[in-house]
């Protein structure tokens, strides 16, 4: 398709002056949708850099590199699914706002930001509660950064969230002019799909060995 | 010292690998040839081109604003024919790289002998590990090898990457802290075979040489014993080695006596060694008056400082070392 | 939300003398004043910065580099002490590759694109500002540490453990780290805008089959800064952990300092390729203009580029061959490293073939792009020397190299952008460089050049090690290393040539007019300089080379440059779909803004303080980024209120 939209020709305009358009931008037909997905395309490669070097490092020693003792899921997986009801709120939040119940757009947003915010709280239990630091090991140095790269990426898309909660209370946004929190909206679900590769490799991939 | 003659005599390019001595370098050395041919051939043909095509087409009487625009003949032969030209060079390129990959990967028969090579900041250790306890010894810079024979060589690193290369012998293989590379070498001809750190590694990094000093079987087994042989100390010169006690033996040894420091060089058969410092003074009286007495001016930055030793001090620090023969 | 206007009808209309420029003069313009030039998002000015500080570390570097060669003239000189020449050559390399290589090409796309593509602006104008701002403050970081004596000493690659506090104990990693992570962001915000530029605002009928090469190019790197930027930045962000806070990444018992080789070079040799795309891209667009004929092998010099660019994500290990890898690993880079000759092969016989099957004009411009197809394939030729991993372990860390980079990065880059001075000068200030100075300037160039830097291969091939303050007597380069520094002084002169001639043009040059070289794109369509609004009206494209049509012949319908969008309800300008470039949106534009300033005087903040360990510093740069970023992103809808105030 690629190579046919590079063969030059003469074509006609399918789109004539004459049509209406929309002015700044609907929905993901705006500068700024793609925008967000730029910058969840660089982020996303943060983060596997990010695993590579716990993989690299990992590899280098092998097993008995890791803990122990193999993380525990206790607070981990009850928290992992924590994040994804967020996700879920984030996206009937999302629905509402498309299709104009605004009750249920505030209702998902602020749900999500209290599930977030339980997410952020478990964490730092979580944290806590392991017997290693930060500049124990490579592993805990790895566990430590890795984790709070992705707790940074949570508060930062609580912030958002909290700005986008902000602006609907103040009636900024409607059944069109909704952009930003489809922005919001994207990047929330990207830090939670990053979470899954976070506690994937942490707290799943020990028990294959 | 009996040996092959001095460091650079006899070679204009003492670090050239144009020409090299051994089969872990020879192969590649054709291949580098080959290359360098290739891509000469490469550039002046592109050059020919380029130039001729301005001669042949350019158009020296309109402005450009002036020249008519022309869409004429669409070109693409030019690509195709030059894409199929540079497939069939790589492919043959690829080939061969593989083929002397695969060649120089190990030695044709098993070692000789082997080493453990070690960088540190500025210099290099050479240790001989021997079957017994008392063959094993350590010496610095300098690589006595056997002519003829493979030699491997754990290459290992004790602070920075250092990257150890002897070019008429061996292409570079880093020495990393962490973790044991391995490389092999193998000399056809007597010689003494300069090398350098290739790899940055701070202040000095211009001043850290090795020399592989490749003898026939005979005179490397007397070598290897004079290296083995632990030196009696000499009552005449024990107001030096007091000396070297109080202000050397922190990180210098000498096996034998109570200095046992490992920062630095071992010392323990120091005269026989043709340079100091990496090659950056011959080891002779003048050199190494001068190296002791401010290693700073002679290699700024050297983990050596200097000793602020008196005259009579350092006089008899002196002959002290000469007699570590 | 019924008082917003939705949607609208846009007006086509024929440009008739003054109208509708004034009024779009009105709309654009920016206040002469200092607030306005702290606040202008013009994508024009912020390019011109762009490229006015990329010229200013790139005389800084020239500098740093005579020192080094005054140093290295002959054997044993003492002019510069170890550590002198250490943070010498390391500022030089960072500032050639990260300060001047990259946002060189930054500046011209900035300026360029808009017009290329028949835009008033790029994506996000508010963003290309802040850009800039991060870049200049990174720039200004880094070399604040030098001028204070704490200047970075572990060359550009940086290697762990020297670069760890054990061995390189000083504030300068640190500066170096911070800095470069600094700068990281001005490019990743900086890449993802070109990529949205190109996406949205093309002009309607510009279909990614019309788009000029170097839009190509620039695309193709912003796409790998996207994904290779995180890289670097990581690798810095973990070193400086590890040297602030005793983190173990890099350790030597327990990490891996190799970590630190693989993550920097993931993202450097992506980076090589950032650093001459776009460069090959202006060749690929300005050498068929003096060559009187369209490019050969458009098709395939577009696809070249991004396969190129694929490829280079693959091949990062041939900086590591000497690491001790298995042969395995050896062998498939090796391959890879080959491989990706053939794109560039690509670019290298199409512009061959256009001057061939076209009747070239020769000018300054086109000695310079000419000339670089020579230099490309020295470059390229000792490039895949190194390929072969057995030649490359004699090669590596020889000065073979240092011809290579430099004829990489001066053959494909500096020849490249000096010839595109002389090319897009006159679209910038409206009068042309002087022709006969110009000759003067390209042959001292070039000469200087290559008497500077081909005997740099022989010096590699007789061992000499790269990054070396001084070297002995009887080893038998102190000849060629002379002649090397004779060279290196006469194409200092050289470059010392185009800043005079850039000073006397720009008072005395001749008036250029739309277009002086009777060339086929967009840029040359509007005025020089152009107003800021760029397109009296949004034209409408039909073919590769609007300019050309009527020179051409070419059949079907014709490109409409007169008549087009006219979009004067404040800053507007017209949003086309992806592929074909059909009218899908009216994109609203900001107004001049202190906010980029401001978040870029933040994040200035963020890094003084983590630099200095005042995490106040730090807190305070945060809330005042976090204040603007919030004003920035505040939903405002700012045409359709502009369309109630003025009724």
């Amino acid at each position: 398709m690629v190579d046919q939209a590079l063969q030059d020709g003469a074509r006609p305009m399918d789109a004539l002056p004459g049509d209406s358009l929309p002015v700044g931008g609907f929905g993901r037909n705006h500068v700024a949708w793609w925008g967000v997905l730029c910058l969840i395309a660089t982020e996303a490669s943060l983060f596997a850099y990010l695993l590579f070097s716990y993989y690299y490092i990992g590899l280098q020693y092998g097993p008995a590199w890791l803990p122990a003792r193999h993380p525990s899921l206790m607070l981990s997986a009850p928290d992992t699914v924590v994040l994804l009801l967020s996700s879920v709120a984030v996206w009937w939040g999302e629905k509402g706002v498309i299709q104009g119940r605004r009750r249920q757009q505030l209702a998902g947003l602020a749900i999500a930001i209290l599930l977030g915010a339980i997410f952020i709280a478990v964490q730092l239990v979580e944290w806590s509660q392991k017997r290693f630091g930060i500049a124990s090991s490579s592993y805990g140095s790895l566990y430590y950064t890795i984790t709070g790269f992705h707790m940074a990426h949570v508060v930062v898309g609580l912030i958002v969230l909290a700005t986008l909660l902000g602006w609907s209370v103040a009636g900024f946004f409607g059944q069109r002019r909704h952009t930003p929190i489809l922005i919001g909206s994207a990047y929330w679900h990207f830090v939670d799909v990053v979470w899954l590769f976070v506690f994937s490799t942490f707290y799943l991939t020990p028990y294959l060995f | 010292m009996a040996g092959p003659a001095d460091i650079s005599a006899g070679r204009a390019w003492p670090m050239n690998y144009l020409w090299t001595h051994g089969p872990r370098a020879d192969p590649a050395t054709a291949l580098t040839w080959a290359m360098i041919v290739l891509s000469t051939a490469v550039v002046v043909i592109v050059t020919l081109l380029v130039v001729a095509g301005v001669a042949v087409r350019g158009n020296r009487r309109l402005t450009v604003a002036e020249a008519p625009v022309k869409d004429e003949g669409d070109g693409l032969a030019w690509i195709s024919i030059g894409l199929v030209l540079t497939v069939i060079a790589l492919a043959g390129t690829l080939v061969w790289t593989l083929e002397a990959l695969a060649a120089i990967d190990s030695p044709a028969r098993p070692p000789a002998l082997t080493l453990e090579i070690i960088g540190h900041e500025w210099w290099w250790e050479v240790r001989y590990l021997g079957a017994g306890p008392g063959q094993s010894f350590s010496t610095a810079n300098e690589i006595h090898i056997p002519v003829g024979v493979p030699v491997r060589v754990w290459l290992k690193g004790a602070d920075v990457i250092h990257s150890f290369w002897i070019p008429a012998l061996t292409g570079k293989t880093e020495t990393i802290p962490g973790r044991t590379n391995l490389t092999w070498l193998q000399a056809d001809r007597p010689g003494v075979y300069r090398g350098q750190c290739t790899e940055y590694c701070g202040a000095q990094h211009a001043h850290m040489a090795a020399f592989v000093i490749a003898e026939p079987a005979a005179a490397f087994a007397a070598w290897l014993r004079s290296q083995e042989a632990t030196p009696a100390v000499d009552p005449e010169f024990a107001a030096g080695q007091a000396v070297f006690q109080a202000s050397c033996a922190k990180c210098h040894a000498v096996r034998g006596t109570s200095a046992h420091g490992d920062k630095g060089p071992d010392l323990t058969h120091l005269m026989s060694r043709r340079t100091l410092a990496a090659g950056v003074v011959p080891n002779d009286v003048d050199g190494l008056s001068g190296w002791i007495a401010n290693p700073q001016a002679l290699k700024p930055g050297a983990l050596m400082p200097a000793t602020y030793l008196s005259g009579p001090q350092l006089a008899r620090l002196r002959a002290y070392l000469e007699s570590l023969k | 939300m019924t008082a917003l206007e939705s949607d609208r009808i846009p007006r086509t209309v024929r440009v008739d003398g003054d109208w509708p420029g004034a009024r779009l003069e009105e709309i654009w313009g920016t206040a002469p004043t200092l607030k306005g030039w702290l606040s202008c998002v013009d994508h024009k000015e912020i390019g011109k910065h762009y490229i006015l500080t990329a010229f200013a570390f790139l005389i800084l570097g020239g500098l740093e580099a005579l020192a080094m060669r005054l140093q290295l003239a002959g054997p044993e000189r003492r002019l510069l002490s170890p550590e002198a020449y250490n943070q010498l050559f390391t500022m030089h390399g960072l500032s050639m590759i990260f300060l001047y290589a990259g946002p060189v090409l930054t500046g011209f796309s900035n300026y360029l694109w808009p017009l290329l593509l028949g835009s008033r602006d790029m994506a996000f104008p508010r963003l290309n500002a802040f850009s800039y701002w991060v870049y200049l403050a990174a720039g200004l970081f880094i070399y604040a540490g030098f001028v204070a004596g704490h200047g970075p000493d572990d060359g550009w690659f940086n290697y762990v453990p020297y670069a760890s506090r054990a061995y390189d104990a000083g504030i300068n990693i640190d500066i170096y780290a911070l800095g470069l992570i600094l700068l990281g962001i001005s490019t990743t915000v900086g890449a993802a805008n070109f990529v949205v530029t190109f996406l949205q605002t093309r002009a309607p009928g510009m279909a990614i089959s019309r788009v000029p090469i170097l839009t190509w190019g620039t695309l193709t790197a912003s796409v790998a800064n996207l994904l290779a930027v995180p890289s670097v930045s990581l690798a810095f962000f973990l070193l400086w952990m590890d040297r602030q806070f005793g983190t173990r990444f890099f350790a030597t018992a327990g990490g891996q300092p190799l970590l630190w080789q693989h993550l920097f070079w993931m993202f450097g040799h992506p980076w090589v390729y950032v650093v001459v795309l776009p460069a090959m891209g202006m060749v690929s667009d300005a050498l068929p203009t003096f060559c009187r004929r369209p490019l050969v092998g458009y098709t395939a010099v577009a696809l070249s580029t991004v396969a190129t660019m694929a490829l280079g994500f693959g091949v990062w290990v041939h900086h590591m061959f000497a690491t001790g890898m298995p042969s395995l690993a050896l062998s498939f880079f090796s391959g890879a490293s080959l491989i990706i000759t053939l794109p560039s092969a690509v670019a290298v016989f199409a512009w061959i073939a256009t001057i061939w099957t076209g009747r070239p004009v020769i000018t300054t411009a086109f000695l310079f792009f000419a000339s670089m197809i020579v230099l490309f394939v020295i470059g390229g030729v000792s490039g895949f020397m190194t390929a072969a991993v057995p030649v490359d372990w004699q090669l590596t860390d020889t000065y073979f190299v240092v011809a290579h980079i430099h004829y990489v990065l001066i053959g494909i880059n500096v020849f490249p952008v000096v010839g595109a001075i002389y090319y897009w000068f006159p679209k910038m200030t409206g009068r042309l460089l002087d022709e006969r100075l110009g000759l003067w300037n390209f042959w001292t160039m070039f000469v200087g050049f290559n008497v500077g830097f081909l005997p740099m291969h022989l010096l590699g091939l007789l061992g000499m090690p790269r990054r070396v303050y001084t070297y002995g007597h009887g080893l038998g380069w102190s000849g060629l290393n002379l002649l090397v520094t004779a060279g290196s002084f006469l194409f200092a002169a050289g470059v010392l040539l185009l800043l005079v001639n850039v000073v006397l043009s720009l008072r005395r040059g001749k008036a250029a007019g739309r277009d002086p070289w009777g060339a086929p794109t967009l840029e040359w369509a509007v005025p020089s300089p152009p107003p800021s609004y760029n397109f009296a009206v949004i034209p409408i494209i039909a073919s590769r080379h609007p300019l050309w049509e009527e020179r051409l012949g070419l059949g079907g319908a014709r490109s409409k440059l007169d008549e087009g969008y006219l979009l004067d309800r404040g800053r507007e300008t017209l949003g086309t779909t992806a592929l074909d470039a059909r009218p899908n949106l009216i994109l609203e534009m900001p107004e001049d803004s202190l906010a980029p300033l401001l978040l870029a005087l933040g994040l200035v903040g963020v890094f003084v303080g983590a630099l200095a360990h005042a995490w106040w510093v730090t807190a305070v740069g945060g809330v005042i980024g976090l204040i603007a970023l919030i004003d920035w992103l505040w939903p405002r809808y700012i045409h359709a209120d502009l369309e109630k105030v003025g009724g």
